[in-house]
């Protein structure tokens, strides 16, 4: 089962993530905002995440961590 | 996928969607998978990247304004046994530090240069830098840059691919994710390179300003690929001992 962790502090709302999401569940939380000041990104359909770890490596500030346990990992595009 | 050891764990300064947190990330995990943290010195160049002496959990050393392959000569001369990287932008490198990063390449040094190339002062404030692409509109160059009046953009690694000295050159970029893999690769091959004493060693890695080219993020992602790719094409310039490209 794959497990992305926003650390949301550090996220500076660059929207990188979103675009690189082959399941484009990482959205932005147009609802709040994190100590710097920015939307951070989040994803709330956690179940549908297939654990390839783009948007962990796309990130230039280290905020995504990707847990993935025996998921499958996308090979599209890699 | 965590946070590499050799990257301290705290915020960087650059601004939303700047490249310079991909290619930090990169050189801690080469870093790391060497396993050589202890034995690693960096040598931070001016501009943006002058604080990588903060992020970087290895020794560092702030050098002058495009003295950084200058400075890391001295420092691997005097300890030959360790990993000596440069981290140097398109300002730092191709204009104020043509003479030193030319001649580090003709005497060989076995040095890594991380070349940041984003085709603009980043610090300064966005003016026009020797790598600026022929139409760009900068700070210095409002209606695009001039062929007649300030030529052609330098291309740093092809110039450096004839330099005999030079061990291992290659061009890759942080647009994408499969960039990022390829680049990821890059740069622990030179890092393994200067260990085995091949000789210089420069990873030019294409990357974004969003402030200063006046686009968000995605618009500066997509940008670099519709513009600066065809101009810096990717790959290997040179490769001395291992597979011509």
């Amino acid at each position: 089962m794959a497990k992305v962790i926003f650390d949301e502090d550090r996220c500076k709302g660059c929207e990188l993530c979103t675009t690189v999401c082959p399941k484009k569940i990482v959205v932005m939380a147009e609802d709040r905002i994190n100590i710097k000041g920015f939307h951070p990104a989040q994803v709330i359909e956690q179940d549908k995440c297939i654990g390839c770890g783009f948007c962990a490596i796309i990130c230039p500030d280290l905020v995504i961590e990707v847990e993935n346990k025996g998921a499958k990992t996308c090979r599209k595009e890699c | 996928m965590a946070r590499p050891k050799a990257l301290v764990d705290m915020s960087q300064h650059y601004c939303p969607g700047c490249t310079h947190g991909i290619i930090h990330r990169l050189i801690a995990e080469a870093i790391d998978t060497l396993d050589i943290q202890d034995r690693t010195i960096g040598v931070a160049s001016v501009g943006c990247s002058v604080f990588t002496y903060k992020y970087f959990d290895c020794d560092m050393q702030q050098a002058a304004h495009g003295r950084a392959p200058s400075a890391a000569t001295g420092i691997k001369r005097v300890h030959p046994d360790t990993l000596v990287f440069t981290y140097q932008g398109d300002g730092d490198l191709a204009a104020i530090g043509t003479a030193e990063m030319l001649h580090a390449a003709i005497r060989g040094e076995n040095i890594t240069i991380i070349f940041v190339n984003n085709a603009i002062y980043g610090m300064t404030g966005g003016q026009m830098a020797p790598t600026t692409l022929v139409g760009q509109v900068t700070q210095t160059s409002p209606y695009g840059r001039q062929i007649e009046t300030q030529g052609y953009p330098m291309k740093v690694s092809e110039t450096l691919a004839t330099i005999e000295g030079a061990a291992y050159i290659e061009r890759v970029s942080v647009d994408s994710v499969k960039h990022i893999k390829a680049a990821k690769k890059a740069v622990e091959k030179a890092f393994r390179y200067q260990m085995e004493g091949k000789g210089f060693s420069l990873v030019e890695l294409l990357s974004t300003c969003p402030t200063n080219w006046g686009l968000s993020p995605i618009e500066a992602t997509d940008w670099l690929r519709e513009n600066m790719l065809p101009h810096y094409p990717l790959g290997v310039y040179k490769d001395k001992g291992g597979e011509q490209a």
